[in-house]
C-alpha cells in the first residue's frame, strides 16, 4: 500500500509540472464550458416556447464522458512507456517494489489527477443549480458524476496496462485512442446486425452502461461491476506486460 | 555475500553469459571487466533482481534472486549503466522518492546524509535536468547508496566524468568497499587495478580470468619490461647488465636508454641499479615499461575469441 502511495504521490505531482496534463485539462474544461453554455442557452429557448424540459446534471456529464474518450490518452500514454525510454524503468523493477503496485500506483497518480480536474467542472452543476427552479435533480447529479469517475478509472486502467506494452508514448498514445473507440463506440454496433452473440457485445458497449443508467440517475451493481472489472483487466495487463517483459 | 553458480542467460538464440560462477565476499570490491557486450551489464540486472537467469543460480546477501527477489532487492543498491533519474525532479525531490520506495525513517535527514557523501549538498533543490553528467552520475550514485545496501552494484561508475570526479568517484567506493560488497563494472583497466581487490575478465559470456589485479598482471606477463635511462651515452653499460644474473633480452637504444626484461617474480631491478651506479653512471630513470594490463586484456579476450568459444 505505501509503495502504491510512493509512486503515485510521485506521478500526481508529475502531472503538475507537465505541459500535457494542462493542455488536457484546459481542454476538457473549455469543451465543457461551451457545451455547457449552448446547453443553457438551448433550454431557455425552449423553456421560453413553453414545451421546454428542466435540464439536469447530465448535460455536464454527457460531453463529459465523450471528451473522456479523446482526452485520457494523452494522460496514460507517458505512464509506463516513458519509464521504459527514459531508462527509469529499471529503476524501478530493481527497487523493492511489487510489478502490480508499481502499475496500480502509476493508475492511481492519474486517477487523482482526473479527480481533480473533475473537482473542478463541479462548478457548472453549481450554475446550473442556481439558475434552474427549483434546482437540479441531485439524484440525477450524484449518479452521473459517480459514472464519470468510474468511466474515468476503467479508461485509465486500460490506459496504463497499453502503456505497459510500448516505449513511445506516441505509440501508447494511439494505440490506446483507438481501443479507447472500439470500446466506447464500436464494439455496440456488432449487437444490432449479428443473429446470434448481441448479447456479449451489447454487454461490452462501455457507452451504454453510462448513458442508459448511470447518466439518467440509475446505479446499477452490474455497471459498477462492468466499470471496476474493466479497471482491474487494465491493471492486471499491465502487470502482466512488465512481467513478461523481465523474462525477455 | 554475493554468490553465484552456472548463470547462464539467453537473449532469444544469443547466449550473453555463459554458465558464469563467481563469489564476492563482504567488504570485497570486484571488478568486472570485459569489452562491451561481453554480459557484465547482464549479469548485473540479473544479480539486482531486474531480470531472472535462464539458467544457473545466484544469492544476493543470502537470498535467492529468484525466488525471494525483494528481499534481495531491499538489500542492494544499483547504478545502471543509463543514470535512471527525472530530469523534471529535484534533486532532493528525487532522492526523496527513493527514499518513500525503501521505506527509509527520517527520510529527509538520510537524503541529506547521502548527498554530502558524493558532494552535492548544494544542488538539492536544483532540477536535476539542470546538472552535468558527472553530477548526474552522483545523483545516480546517491540514490544507490542512500539506503546503505550490504551490497552495491555499480555499472561503469566512472563513465563520462572528468578526471577530477572520476578520482572523487573512486574514493568513495573506495571507502563503500571497506564495508559493504562492490561489484562494478568497467572497461577501464587502470580502474580496476587501482580500485578492486579483485578482477573478474570476462568475454563472451565466459569468465576468462580471475585474480587480484597484481596476479593477473604477474600470471600473465611472460616477462617484465624494464626501461632503465642513464646520464650521458651507455658505453660498455649494456654489456654489463646482460652480466646480471636474471637479465635477458637487452636493447640498448639513443639518449641513454636501455630496455631488458626479466621473469616474473625475480626482480633484478635492485641489482641493476647497483650495478649501474658502481659502474660510474648517473641514473635517471628506471621503470616498468612491459605489458600493461590494457595489453594483457586485449590478448586475453582475443585468444578466447580466436579459439572459437
Amino acid at each position: 500500500m505505501r509503495n502504491i502511495w510512493t509512486i503515485a504521490k510521485r506521478e500526481y505531482k508529475q502531472y503538475f509540472n507537465s505541459p500535457i496534463a494542462y493542455i488536457v485539462a484546459f481542454m476538457l474544461l473549455v469543451v465543457l464550458g461551451i457545451f455547457f453554455a449552448l446547453n443553457i442557452v438551448y433550454f431557455t429557448r425552449n423553456a421560453m416556447a413553453t414545451y421546454g424540459s428542466t435540464p439536469d446534471a447530465g448535460i455536464v456529464t454527457g460531453p463529459f464522458a465523450f471528451m473522456l474518450v479523446l482526452s485520457l490518452p494523452a494522460l496514460t500514454m507517458r505512464l509506463l512507456a516513458d519509464e521504459q525510454r527514459m531508462g527509469t524503468m529499471e529503476l524501478l523493477l530493481t527497487a523493492p517494489l511489487r510489478d502490480w503496485e508499481l502499475v496500480v500506483g502509476k493508475w492511481l497518480g492519474s486517477f487523482l489527477f482526473i479527480l481533480t480536474v473533475i473537482a473542478v467542472t463541479w462548478i457548472f452543476p453549481i450554475i446550473l443549480n442556481n439558475l434552474v427552479v427549483p434546482g437540479i435533480d441531485q439524484g440525477i447529479l450524484i449518479s452521473a458524476y459517480l459514472g464519470i469517475i468510474l468511466v474515468s478509472a476503467a479508461f485509465l486502467g486500460i490506459g496504463v496496462g497499453i502503456s505497459a506494452m510500448f516505449s513511445s508514448q506516441i505509440a501508447a498514445f494511439f494505440a490506446t485512442l483507438v481501443t479507447f473507440i472500439v470500446l466506447w463506440w464500436m464494439i455496440g454496433f456488432p449487437a444490432d446486425v449479428l443473429p446470434v452473440g448481441a448479447d456479449v457485445f451489447r454487454y461490452l458497449d462501455m457507452k451504454a452502461h453510462f448513458y442508459n443508467s448511470l447518466n439518467v440517475g440509475v446505479i446499477n451493481l452490474a455497471d459498477l461491476v462492468y466499470y471496476l472489472s474493466l479497471t482491474a483487466l487494465g491493471l492486471f495487463t499491465g502487470s502482466a506486460f512488465i512481467e513478461a517483459r523481465r523474462w525477455r | 555475500m554475493i554468490r553465484v553458480s552456472k548463470l547462464t542467460k539467453d537473449y532469444g538464440s544469443r547466449r550473453a553469459i555463459d554458465a558464469l560462477t563467481f563469489e564476492a565476499k563482504q567488504g570485497e570490491i570486484v571488478g568486472f571487466l570485459g569489452p562491451n557486450g561481453a554480459g557484465k551489464t547482464t549479469t548485473m540486472r540479473i544479480l539486482t533482481g531486474y531480470m531472472p537467469p535462464t539458467d544457473g543460480e545466484a544469492y544476493v546477501a543470502g537470498y535467492d534472486v529468484v525466488a525471494e527477489s525483494l528481499e534481495v532487492r531491499r538489500r542492494v543498491g544499483y547504478l545502471p549503466e543509463t543514470v535512471p533519474l527525472y530530469p523534471e525532479m529535484t534533486v532532493f525531490d528525487y532522492l526523496m522518492f527513493m527514499a518513500d520506495l525503501r521505506h527509509l525513517p527520517s527520510a529527509d535527514e538520510r537524503v541529506m546524509d547521502t548527498l554530502e557523501m558524493v558532494g552535492m549538498e548544494e544542488r538539492a533543490d536544483g532540477y536535476i535536468a539542470n546538472l552535468s553528467k558527472g553530477m548526474r552520475q552522483r545523483i545516480g550514485l546517491a540514490q544507490a547508496l542512500i539506503h546503505k545496501p550490504e551490497v552495491l552494484i555499480l555499472d561503469e561508475p566512472t563513465i563520462g566524468l572528468d578526471p577530477a570526479q572520476v578520482v572523487e568517484v573512486r574514493n568513495l567506493v573506495r571507502e563503500i568497499g571497506k564495508e559493504r560488497t562492490v561489484l562494478l563494472s568497467t572497461h577501464i583497466l587502470s580502474e580496476a587495478q587501482q580500485l578492486c581487490d579483485r578482477v573478474l575478465i570476462i568475454n563472451k559470456g565466459h569468465i576468462v580470468a580471475e585474480d587480484t589485479p597484481e596476479n593477473l598482471q604477474a600470471r600473465l606477463v611472460g616477462a617484465e619490461r624494464v626501461m632503465l635511462r642513464v646520464r650521458g651515452e651507455l658505453d660498455d653499460l649494456p654489456a654489463k647488465i646482460a652480466g646480471i644474473e636474471g637479465v635477458q633480452d637487452v636493447s640498448a637504444q639513443d639518449g641513454g636508454v636501455l630496455e631488458f626484461q626479466f621473469a616474473p617474480g625475480q626482480d633484478v631491478r635492485p641489482e641493476v641499479a647497483k650495478a649501474v651506479v658502481k659502474a660510474g653512471f648517473d641514473l635517471l630513470e628506471l621503470r616498468p615499461v612491459g605489458m600493461s594490463l590494457e595489453e594483457i586484456f586485449l590478448q586475453l579476450t582475443s585468444d578466447n575469441a580466436s579459439s572459437g568459444e
